[in-house]
C-alpha cells in the first residue's frame, strides 16, 4: 500500500503531553509491540536482508555466497535491465501525464457541477476492482477477434489494434488502462482538495466577469497546487510498481512492455538469482526515494500558496 | 477536513437523484459538461456491464455478438468457474480447459484473508497509533518515523527476503505464510489512525483520568469509542485492498489450498493459450472477484467517497 496523504499530514501539530504526565514506556512497549514485532520482523529485517543480498550470488537452494558489487556491475552491462527502466519509464510517464490532466478535468467538472455522491461512486469504482480483474476484462476487450474495441473501430472504418500485442502499443495500453483504473480516484483526491479552496474567491472572479477557464487558470490551478504536487507524487512512485497487470496479460511480456518489476519478480522466482533481483530492487528503491525527496522539495516550495 | 461539502451547499434528495434539475436555465457550455461527464461515466461503468453480458453468455455465441445483451442468457459459466458444473456441461462450454476451476474454495480464501487482515491490521495497529498519539515515552518519536520510513520501502523489496523467510519457517503455501506479513503492521493504518487519536482534546483524557482510567481504558473507552468513524473507513480500505492483493499472494500459495480469488484468477489467464480462450469463464471469474465490491460499494459507497481525502491509499 503506498501511503499518505496531505491534509492528514499537519506538522507543528504535534501532540504535547501534558507535564504531569510521566514516563509511560513499559504501558506503551505493550502496546506497540504486536505492530513492533510485524514492523522488524516483516519490514526492517528484510530491508537488511535485501542489501545484503544484493552483494551475494543466491540461488535459494544453497547459502549466499558474497560477492561484492558484482551484481551491480552486471547490471549496468545488462541490456535487458536498461531496456526494463526505458520500458518502466515509458509506463510512468504515459500513465501519470494521461491520469493527472484526466483527473483535473473530471475534478473540475464535478466541482463545477455536481456534488453528486452516486457520480463520484461512479468515477471512483474501477479503482476498488483488484488490477487483475482490469487486466482481464481489458485483455477481453481489446482483444483482436473478439473484444468490443476493436468492433467499434471496424465500425467507423478505422484499422484494428492488436493492442497489448503491438511492439508499438503494447506500453502505452498497459499504461492507459491503470490510468482508466486510477483516474476517478486521483480526480476525487484533488476535488476533495478544491473544497479547501474558498468560495468566495470563485464569486469574486464571477462578478469580475472571469470565464470558466481564466478562473481555472488563476484560481483553481495555483491554490490546488500543494495537493496537485502531492497527489503528484504518490502517483508516480505508485506507478513505478507497475506489475500486476504485465504478469497477468502476458506468459512472457513483449520487450516493449517488460517493466522493472516483472524484471525484478522473474529474475528471483523465475531464475532464482536472488542476489541479482535484490540489486535490482535496491536501484528501484534509490529511484523512489529520489522522487520522494524531490516530492518533499515540491511541497515546501509551495505550501505557501494556500496561507 | 472532514466533509468535502461546503456549508452553503448542503445535500439535498433532489441533488442526489437527478442532478441535471438542478440548474433550470441550462447555458450550452454547462450541457456540454454535462454531456461530457455523461461521457465519463459510461466509460467509467460499461467494462463491468460488458464483463457481466459475456459472463452470462454461452462461449458458442461468444464469436462476433456485440449486442448489449446476452443471447440465451445462462449461468453456466458461474458454474464452471465455481467448479460446480458438470463434465458435461463443461465439455459442451469448453472442452480443453488447462486448470481445474475451483474458485468456489478461492472465494472463500479471499473472504477469509480480507477478514483476517482487515481486522487484525486494524486492531493491532490502532493499539500503537494509540502509544503514538497518546503516551510518552523515550524514543516515541524516533520508532515512529522509522515506522513512517517503512511507507517508503517499496514492497517488492521485501517481498523477495520475506519469501526466504518462509521458505525457513515452512510456510510456504500455507495460511500464516499468506497472512502474517499483513497482520501485524500497515504502517499506513498506523499513521492514518495516529492522526485522530492526536486529535482528542487533552481535558476529556484528563477528565478521565480523574476518573480513575488507564491507559488501557483510555484506549478502550475514550479513544476507541471517539474514532469509531475513521476506524470504519480505514477498516472499508484495508478490506478492499486485502481483497485486490495480488503479488504476494499468488507467490506464496501458487494454486495451494490457500489460493485467494486474485492469484486464481491471474494464474487461470496466464495459464491458458493465447490461441484458444475461455473467455467467458474469465469474464464469469472476474464477475466474481467484481461484484462483491459492487454491494460494498452500494453500502459503504457514501463513507468512502466522502472520506477519501483522508486516505490517499492505492497503489
Amino acid at each position: 500500500m503506498a501511503p499518505t496523504s496531505a491534509p492528514a499530514i499537519r506538522p507543528g501539530r504535534k501532540h504535547q503531553p501534558s507535564s504531569r504526565r510521566r514516563d509511560s514506556g513499559r504501558v506503551a512497549l505493550l502496546f506497540i509491540l504486536p505492530s513492533l514485532v510485524g514492523f522488524v520482523v516483516f519490514y526492517v529485517t528484510p530491508l537488511v536482508r535485501g542489501m545484503y543480498q544484493s552483494l551475494t550470488q543466491y540461488n535459494i537452494l544453497q547459502p549466499p555466497r558474497f560477492t561484492g558489487l558484482a551484481n551491480y556491475t552486471a547490471l549496468a552491462h545488462d541490456s535487458v535491465f536498461w531496456n526494463a527502466l526505458k520500458v518502466t519509464a515509458e509506463y510512468v510517464a504515459i500513465n501519470i501525464s494521461t491520469q493527472m490532466i484526466g483527473a483535473l478535468g473530471i475534478a473540475v467538472l464535478m466541482e463545477r457541477l455536481t456534488r453528486s455522491i452516486f457520480i463520484r461512486c461512479a468515477l471512483v469504482f474501477p479503482w476498488l476492482v483488484p488490477n487483475v480483474a482490469v487486466a482481464t476484462i481489458s485483455l477481453f476487450m481489446l482483444d483482436r477477434t473478439v473484444g468490443v474495441v476493436n468492433h467499434l473501430l471496424t465500425a467507423v472504418h478505422l484499422p484494428a489494434q492488436y493492442f497489448y500485442q503491438s511492439p508499438h502499443e503494447a506500453i502505452a495500453t498497459v499504461a492507459l488502462v491503470n490510468t482508466w483504473r486510477n483516474v476517478g480516484y486521483t480526480a476525487l483526491l484533488l476535488f476533495a482538495g478544491m473544497q479547501l479552496i474558498p468560495k468566495h474567491l470563485y464569486e469574486a472572479a464571477a462578478i469580475d466577469g472571469a470565464g470558466e477557464w481564466r478562473i481555472f487558470r488563476s484560481i483553481t490551478l495555483p491554490l490546488l497546487r500543494p495537493i496537485l504536487a502531492l497527489v503528484l507524487a504518490v502517483s508516480v512512485i505508485g506507478s513505478f510498481q507497475i506489475y500486476d497487470t504485465v504478469s497477468v496479460v502476458y506468459q512472457t511480456p513483449l520487450p516493449q512492455a517488460y517493466v522493472l518489476y516483472y524484471y525484478i519478480y522473474n529474475a528471483a522466482f523465475g531464475e532464482l538469482r536472488m542476489g541479482y533481483a535484490s540489486a535490482m530492487a535496491v536501484v528501484l528503491f534509490v529511484i523512489l526515494a529520489a522522487f520522494t525527496f524531490a516530492q518533499l522539495k515540491l511541497l515546501r516550495a509551495s505550501r505557501s500558496d494556500l496561507a | 477536513m472532514t466533509t468535502t461539502r461546503a456549508p452553503s451547499q448542503p445535500a439535498t434528495a433532489s441533488e442526489l437523484a437527478v442532478p441535471l434539475r438542478r440548474r433550470p436555465r441550462v447555458r450550452p457550455g454547462r450541457a456540454a459538461a454535462w454531456a461530457l461527464l455523461a461521457v465519463l461515466i459510461f466509460v467509467s461503468l460499461f467494462p463491468f456491464w460488458w464483463m457481466i453480458k459475456e459472463a452470462l453468455t454461452h462461449n458458442k455465441y461468444l464469436f462476433g455478438d456485440f449486442g448489449l445483451w446476452p443471447q440465451h442468457p445462462t449461468l453456466v459459466n458461474f458454474e464452471r468457474v465455481l467448479g460446480l458444473a458438470t463434465p458435461a456441461e463443461q465439455q459442451a462450454e469448453f472442452p480443453n480447459e488447462v486448470i481445474q476451476l475451483k474458485f468456489l474454495s478461492n472465494l472463500v480464501n479471499s473472504v477469509i484473508f480480507t477478514t483476517v487482515v482487515a481486522i487484525g491490521s486494524v486492531a493491532f495497529s490502532s493499539l500503537s497509533a494509540f502509544a503514538f498519539a497518546r503516551l510518552r515515552w523515550r524514543g516515541r518519536d524516533l520508532i515512529f518515523g522509522a515506522f513512517l520510513a517503512g511507507l517508503m520501502v517499496p514492497p517488492i523489496f521485501g517481498v523477495l527476503p520475506n519469501f526466504i523467510l518462509m521458505k525457513e519457517l515452512g510456510w510456504i503455501y500455507t495460511w500464516q505464510g499468506l497472512i502474517a506479513p499483513y497482520l501485524l503492521m500497515q504502517p499506513f493504518a498506523v499513521f492514518f489512525l495516529r492522526q485522530f487519536f492526536l486529535n482528542i482534546p487533552d481535558e476529556i483524557e484528563d477528565a478521565a483520568k480523574i476518573d480513575g482510567l488507564g491507559p488501557w481504558g483510555l484506549f478502550r473507552q475514550i479513544c476507541l469509542p471517539m474514532s469509531r468513524a475513521p476506524i470504519a473507513t480505514l477498516l472499508t480500505i484495508q478490506a478492499v485492498f486485502a481483497w485486490n492483493e495480488y503479488l504476494w499472494p499468488q507467490l506464496i500459495t501458487t494454486t495451494g489450498h490457500a489460493q485467494p480469488l486474485t492469484a486464481a484468477l491471474g494464474y487461470f489467464v496466464r495459464s491458458s493459450p493465447t490461441v484458444a480462450r475461455d473467455w467467458t469463464a474469465f469474464m464469469a471469474a472476474t464477475a466474481i472477484s467484481v461484484v462483491p465490491l459492487v454491494i460494498f460499494m452500494l453500502i459503504f459507497g457514501r463513507r468512502l467517497v466522502t472520506n477519501l481525502q483522508f486516505a490517499g491509499g492505492g497503489k
